[in-house]
């Protein structure tokens, strides 16, 4: 346990120590120059945002639906417990395979190119089971006096599950969407097929665009780079922005929850 | 001279998957008169009272044979809106169930699913339905606060009141006691005991006392099936069957 804690810390003291030289408005503002050797990753921050839109458009009310069709409306078969099960599994299946699947639905099939698109899609199919075992957790904590109690006074079921269950189940449903939602703005096997591009001196422009991504920036900087040693500095900078942003979703958890919870209460 | 029916069970049977929980159950609940079910833990008492608004269809593997009948209609028949028959027949659980909502949100909770959008004419219903249920003068000054900052007593009133608000005409209490203290039992008493002008009431009890108190008749069930069924004085100084006789003088159960 204290071991576990006391590697994050190094890790995080590591690229904290050296990625906070690079941070500067520039850094955060500016396109890469010079062959990526100077300038900032605004495009790579941008295309993260816009991967992670697409993403959350997939997931959240998909995720969301499923969860409630799955606790609150189908009957317990052998059938819903396969489903189940099945969801459990791909919440397991490596990342990368989730990218080559991607390749051959979005990019291939459905014709939507490299873009951000095929790549949004694709991380909203691997956030997608998170999602759904999250929601379906919290709908669980909700008593059953909720509902029997909404239904005796003559709610129809889905006014029952609107009013006086989702309200209750929220903060869970919630929290365990973006922290999915997170981990997938961090992944970068998923989009490296499926839209993200090596560099991009502009900004896209739409959907059907390729993009920069940071998770992708940083395993180019670290690793595809002609002069790897020359752009550590811009790596550790990449990798410090994109562990501050995931840990800045994280955080936006914890208030939500407080928040809904100081509501509720009032 | 045989009082109105309100509810009318016919060769009612009832089971969980395959466990039959009630058998061939026949009797009234008369309109304006509080009916007691009393009877030993896992008789069917409950099983049957969730039958009458329908409530047991939630559960998975529930199965109805026969009839319950309200003002003539069979609720299991395939014309009857459930949605609709739960407003009428209003529920007060065995354990207070406030909504985690202001106390004045609980109240106005029914009113609000039903379509009533005006704020005024919903105040108005609040306030009579909390007086109704005698919790007016306690928390008028508080409507805003959680319902669970209410006593369990309290709570259990808010229930009350919460299904009154949407004007049911019969009254189910599936063991509203059970969870609260003497003195807050009194006072649900005493609104039960006033509630038969405006409403038909059933009341599952497991204190004898309590069915010997507030209600006009009592049914005695076993084991899922109608034991005995008459009015109240004459089950409990009278009984006809010696299973009853034996219960309500404590020798079992």
């Amino acid at each position: 346990m204290y071991l576990v804690l006391a590697v994050l810390l190094l890790f995080l003291y590591d690229i904290g120590s050296k990625g906070a030289g690079t941070l500067s408005w520039e850094f955060l503002s500016q396109v890469p120059r010079r062959g990526m050797t100077e300038g900032g990753i605004f495009p790579a921050l941008i295309g993260t945002f816009l991967v992670t839109i697409v993403t959350a458009v997939l997931a959240v009310p998909l995720g969301m639906f499923a969860a409630i069709y799955l606790n609150e409306y189908a009957k317990q078969t052998r059938l819903t417990r396969i489903i189940r099960l099945s969801i459990r599994n791909l919440s397991g299946v490596p990342s990368i395979v989730y990218g080559l699947f991607g390749v051959i639905l979005f990019v291939n099939i459905l014709k939507f190119g490299t873009s951000i698109l095929s790549a949004g899609l694709t991380l909203g199919l691997l956030t997608l089971p998170w999602t759904i075992t999250a929601s379906e957790e919290a709908l669980k904590t909700v008593p059953n006096s909720y509902r029997e109690g909404a239904l005796a006074l003559g709610a129809t079921k889905w006014q029952a599950i609107r009013t006086n269950v989702l309200p209750y189940a929220m903060p869970g449903m919630l929290t365990g969407t973006v922290l999915g939602l997170a981990r997938a703005a961090g992944e970068t096997a998923p989009i490296m097929f499926t839209g993200a591009a090596f560099y991009l001196p502009f900004l896209p422009r739409s959907l059907s665009d390729q993009f920069m991504a940071l998770p992708y920036h940083l395993y180019v900087m670290a690793t595809q780079h002609h002069s790897i040693a020359q752009v550590r500095p811009i790596a550790y900078g990449t990798a410090l922005v994109l562990i501050l942003l995931i840990l800045l979703m994280n955080l936006s958890v914890v208030i939500i929850r407080y928040r809904m919870r100081r509501v509720k209460r009032e | 001279m045989s009082p109105e029916a309100k509810i009318e069970a016919k060769n009612l049977d009832f089971y969980y998957g395959n466990k039959k929980a009630l058998k061939g159950i026949n009797m009234i609940a008369p309109k304006n008169k509080v009916t007691a079910l009393i009877g030993p833990s896992g008789c069917g008492k409950s099983t049957f009272i969730r039958t009458l608004n329908r409530m047991n269809d939630v559960i998975p593997g529930a199965k109805v044979d026969g009839q319950v009948i309200i003002d003539g209609v069979d609720i299991y028949s395939q014309r009857i809106d459930v949605v609709e028959l739960r407003r009428r027949i209003g529920m007060v659980f065995q354990k207070p169930n406030p909504f985690p909502k202001s106390i004045f949100d609980n109240i106005a909770y029914g009113l609000r699913i039903n379509g009533m959008k005006d704020r005024k004419k919903i105040e108005v219903i609040v306030e009579k339905s909390m007086k109704e249920a005698a919790l007016w003068d306690e928390v008028k000054d508080r409507l805003r606060d959680n319902a669970f900052s209410l006593s369990g007593g309290q709570q259990q009133r808010l229930c009350i009141a919460r299904s009154l608000a949407v004007e049911p005409e019969v009254i189910l209490y599936d063991e509203p006691c059970s969870a609260i203290d003497p003195i807050a039992t009194a006072k649900i008493e005493d609104l039960i005991q006033k509630q038969r002008e405006k409403y038909t009431v059933v009341i599952v009890t497991h204190n004898m006392q309590q069915a010997a108190r507030v209600s006009d008749y009592t049914a005695f069930l076993m084991l899922g099936e109608l034991i005995e069924y008459g009015e109240t004085p004459q089950i409990f100084t009278n009984p006809k069957n010696k299973l009853t006789e034996d219960y309500i003088t404590g020798r079992f159960g």
